[in-house]
């Protein structure tokens, strides 16, 4: 700092001049809310914590992005080690940090270049951190890549929602949330008002459904070099145990790379198929997303303003989901997102679930797997019977997988379950225990009474 | 158990960096981008955020014009620049913190001006892939775009003002082979079978398969077969309207197996060849673009200068109107279906031979007119890959910066088209040009010292230049007002946005792919909202 600053507050020195002429003037278009005044600046300085989730190629930029922008209290979490192959656009790392948490490594590299910035690394998983960590912040910034990990996020944040007595959303519980994702040259970007606008549960069905070949073309009809590479790691992997039965195929390991590849291309010259190159067998293992650095830079961009107008009020949040296509010329669409009434995640209200009442259990697992309000992974179901708990089928826990198995086959009304249950339900998507409760879509009168 | 060792070498580190974006733009892509070489003149925030994008993924060099001292306001903003850069030059400190992001990219600073480079050594800008200029005034601005239409060279001008930015492309021409777009056009000649193809599918007979066969049948030939039956009884027509297509789902369905209820078995592959009535009847045809671009001036009028481009569409010229007999070369790319490996390969096989076949002609009558021209020799490679794109190849026609300044006719009326309505973003346009005529008047920008006293001046400017489209001036002052409250700060995030989208162009305009904006962007971070204009 030079000497003549040394007096001048942070949030008053020269280098911020171009937020202050946002901050500090009115405009015709600002936020209803919004009074100009140099605290402003001072707030999300020294008050505003705020949460990244990801430090790769969206987390990079946001961190940046945010310091830029005056946020000095900033978090960032990522479980992640740096790979050579980030480094064409997580423009914080060098060759050198390989290796190395990407949280700290980020978090240094932005503490040194933007003096004052005080971010804070936390290298580990979302999962790991509680709902008192949560809690502490005014806004999330989300980047990630998996969908799970985001729509966990979102359950997290929408179970720090409180109600008053009057079933009325307190709105002092309410952590914006700004959610970024890309894809090659496509991406998006929105903000949740958690119990106010759409979550990630309200839009699952925005998500394009996972690609993936039927077990039969594989093993009998291949066509496609990717239909080569799934049978080598699906069935041929787990045959031949190349490195062992200890040994599962590890898409990093460029000599099971290799393997694959090979073997791949052995059995693509046997049905005369061609094009199986190392690359696509890498995708295909590793189910690679394409990325470039533009695409992120653009919408870890749109997510900080984003963040900005929501810390400041400077001016109104965009509403609610913006798309971007960078493929053909630029293009943008923003659109409101609609909030499911009878959302999981952040309605307040039960779920129920209509189900034939002579179904089987397997049938409301598969709704949960398959229904577009549910889309979950391996969830594991449980009901409270004369107020005692009881395990219907659990996935996760192999022991009680093997004894509650038989569980599936049976007809639900065996189980103890009627019309107007509540099975209570965990999986990965959601840090909560979701309550269900069944509506029987038959025989409603036989089973009310019981 | 010994561990294997499979042969196949390793990818190579640099393949290893740069997987991801391969996947994009695929190694021709990225040889071309190495050989780019950016010129940005003056490293504002903007201008860092754009070469970051482009430096990451691995261009050849680049060049920053900048003979501007680092201020506090520029280390505020700009995250290529350390507290200790202050004082010194605003090129080469960027410059040095840029080069860190990728050792492979070559770099350079230069201290001048941009207005005495373009009156003192006007050559120096020949050697760049693409130009990009953020923060220069009107005089310079098309002084700049002049000379680099004269010598052909693209050129990106950039704004970023408060939640307000754009840029603008100038090329003169540019060509693309491989536009990627989203749906394909399918082409597989079921209306214009070639000898090899027809008599394949002849060679099936729908009724007579077993079970298992019947549900190995590509769609391709359910639908062929179909059709068939269908004109017999409509004297051997196409069908086309919606009607007969549902004639023609009708009879596919009469196709499919039954049980011995008589209830229809499920079948995927004629589930697929329903699916496929819509998409894959629609007759072979030489798309009214593509005939615009092989009977233009430039692909007739061939000169020894003509780019590969404009040679190879005056040899798919040749191809269409003699072998071809009106139709593009086959593009020679079967998609998937459910099929069997025999059936599905040979298929394949079948489309790629008459693909390659068709390439080889082509490429003969390439040959013969780079011998007529004398002119460099053109790959067989690039021929196949030209005549595999036929279908979407694109041109942009590109127009001057100058003539968008001088507001001609053309250009007065176009933007007075998007104000009738009125169109917001044009309204943005408007206000980032009249603030640029501000700067030059008033040797600041509108609001930089404090918003208020500005209005009634930017107004002015504001109206000066609808009056000169011949336009109302606006009803009210709000957008002025906010452009005066912004008083010229760039905010970060706003040119981090434009920064990518920018550098995403450059990254087009360098590798011939994808299609390149054209001409005009606006953001509105304020509203989130953008839109493109083709001046």
């Amino acid at each position: 700092m030079a000497d003549g600053e040394v007096q001048t507050l942070d949030y008053q020195q020269r280098r911020w001049h171009n937020i202050r002429k946002l901050l500090e003037r009115s405009g015709p278009f600002c936020h209803p809310d919004f009074e100009p005044s140099a605290e402003i600046l001072d707030f999300i300085m020294n008050s505003c914590k705020v949460l990244i989730v990801g430090a790769g190629g969206l987390g990079c930029e946001l961190l940046k992005d945010l310091a830029l922008m005056g946020f000095k209290k900033l978090h960032i979490v990522d479980m992640d080690t740096i790979e050579l192959s980030n480094l064409n656009r997580q423009f914080l790392f060098r060759k050198n940090d390989i290796g190395l948490s990407k949280a700290k490594c980020a978090v240094e590299f932005v503490n040194k270049r933007v003096p004052g910035c005080e971010a804070v690394a936390h290298h580990c998983s979302i999962q790991d951190l509680d709902e008192g960590f949560y809690r502490q912040f005014h806004i999330v910034v989300c980047g990630l890549d998996s969908i799970v990990a985001r729509r966990w996020l979102n359950g997290m944040l929408m179970s720090l929602l409180q109600y008053n007595d009057d079933r009325s959303l307190d709105q002092s519980s309410v952590i914006p949330l700004v959610d970024g994702g890309t894809e090659g040259f496509k991406g998006n970007a929105r903000v949740i008002l958690p119990g106010m606008s759409a979550c990630i549960e309200c839009t699952l069905d925005l998500y394009p459904p996972q690609k993936t070949f039927p077990l039969c073309t594989i093993a009998n009809t291949p066509r496609l070099p990717e239909h080569c590479i799934e049978y080598v790691k699906v069935l041929q992997w787990a045959k031949e145990n190349p490195w062992g039965s200890s040994t599962s195929l590890d898409g990093d390991d460029p000599q099971h790379v290799a393997w694959v590849y090979e073997k791949a291309q052995e059995r693509a010259t046997k049905y005369g198929i061609t094009s199986v190159t190392y690359r696509l067998t890498q995708g295909v293992l590793k189910n690679i997303i394409p990325a470039v650095a533009s695409t992120n830079a653009a919408i870890a961009a749109t997510c900080a303003t984003e963040v900005f107008k929501l810390a400041t009020s400077c001016c109104t949040n965009m509403n609610n989901y913006m798309v971007l296509n960078m493929s053909e010329g630029v293009y943008t669409y923003t659109f409101a997102a609609e909030k499911r009434p009878d959302c999981i995640a952040c309605s307040n209200t039960t779920r129920s679930m209509e189900i034939e009442s002579n179904a089987t259990l397997q049938a409301i697992y598969d709704k949960l797997c398959e229904d577009k309000g549910y889309l979950m992974k391996s969830p594991g179901i449980t009901t409270i019977i004369n107020g005692r708990n009881k395990t219907l089928y659990m996935s996760s826990i192999k022991s009680i997988e093997e004894k509650t198995r038989d569980n599936l086959k049976k007809k639900i009304t065996e189980l103890g379950l009627y019309n107007g249950a509540d099975i209570l339900v965990a999986d990965v998507t959601t840090p909560n225990t979701l309550t269900i409760k069944l509506k029987f879509s038959n025989n409603l009168d036989d089973d009310m009474g019981r | 158990m010994a561990s294997p060792s499979p042969k196949s070498p390793e990818q190579s580190e640099k393949n290893k960096q740069y997987d991801r974006q391969l996947r994009l733009w695929g190694d021709h892509g990225q040889a071309a981008l190495e050989n780019g070489h950016i010129c940005l003149i003056n490293a504002t925030a903007l201008g860092t955020e754009i070469l970051k994008s482009i430096v990451l993924p691995g261009v050849g060099a680049v060049t920053i014009v900048d003979h501007n001292i680092v201020s506090d306001e520029d280390i505020g903003c700009n995250f290529f620049l350390e507290c200790s850069s202050k004082g010194l030059n605003r090129g080469s400190e960027t410059l040095r913190l840029l080069l860190e992001l990728n050792p492979a990219v070559q770099g350079h600073a230069v201290y001048e001006p941009a207005e005495q480079i373009l009156r003192d050594n006007p050559d120096f800008f020949k050697s760049f892939s693409v130009v990009i200029a953020t923060s220069i005034p009107e005089k310079t601005i098309q002084d700049l775009a002049q000379h680099l239409w004269d010598i052909n060279i693209p050129f990106v001008l950039c704004r970023s003002v408060g939640f307000l930015g754009s840029f603008r492309i100038q090329m003169k021409e540019h060509t693309i082979i491989e536009t990627h777009p989203e749906n394909e056009q399918i082409d597989l000649r079921l209306d214009v079978p070639f000898p090899v193809l027809a008599e394949y599918l002849d060679a099936f007979n729908i009724d007579a398969a077993d079970l298992k066969d019947h549900g190995h049948i590509p769609w391709i030939v359910i639908l062929y077969k179909a059709v068939q039956k269908w004109q017999k009884t409509n004297q051997n027509r196409w069908p086309m309207s919606r009607k007969e297509k549902n004639e023609i789902k009708d009879i596919i369905r009469e196709f499919i197996k039954k049980d011995e209820n008589g209830l229809p078995i499920e079948e995927e592959n004629f589930e697929e060849a329903l699916r496929a009535v819509n998409t894959a009847l629609v007759p072979t045809f030489l798309p009214v673009k593509i005939q615009d671009l092989i009977y233009s001036s430039s692909a007739i009028n061939l000169t020894k200068e003509s780019s590969p481009f404009w040679i190879m569409c005056s040899a798919l010229k040749g191809f269409v109107e003699a072998e071809g007999k009106g139709k593009l070369p086959l593009r020679g790319v079967l998609p998937d279906m459910t099929t069997s490996t025999e059936h599905y390969v040979k298929l394949q096989s079948i489309y790629r031979a008459q693909a390659v076949m068709e390439a080889e002609i082509v490429y003969r009558k390439v040959q013969e007119i780079v011998g007529q021209l004398h002119c460099d020799s053109i790959s067989e490679a690039d021929v196949k890959l030209f005549c595999r794109h036929a279908y979407d190849l694109h041109l942009i026609k590109g127009s001057n910066i100058v003539e968008e300044y001088r507001l001609g006719n053309a250009v007065t009326s176009y933007i007075g088209r998007y104000l009738e309505e009125p169109d917001v973003m044009m309204v943005h346009y408007i206000l980032l040009r009249s603030a640029e005529k501000f700067q030059s008047e008033h040797c600041r920008a509108p609001g930089e010292w404090e918003p208020e006293g500005d209005i009634a001046k930017l107004k002015t400017c504001v109206t000066k230049l609808l009056s000169d489209i011949s336009c109302t001036p606006f009803p009210k002052d709000d957008h002025i007002h906010e452009m005066c409250r912004y008083g010229g700060a760039e905010i970060h995030s706003v040119s981090a946005f434009l920064g990518g989208c920018i550098a995403h162009e450059a990254i087009k305009i360098i590798t011939k792919q994808y299609k390149p904006v054209n001409n005009t962007f606006i953001y509105d971070g304020a509203s989130t909202n953008t839109a493109t204009f083709t001046f």
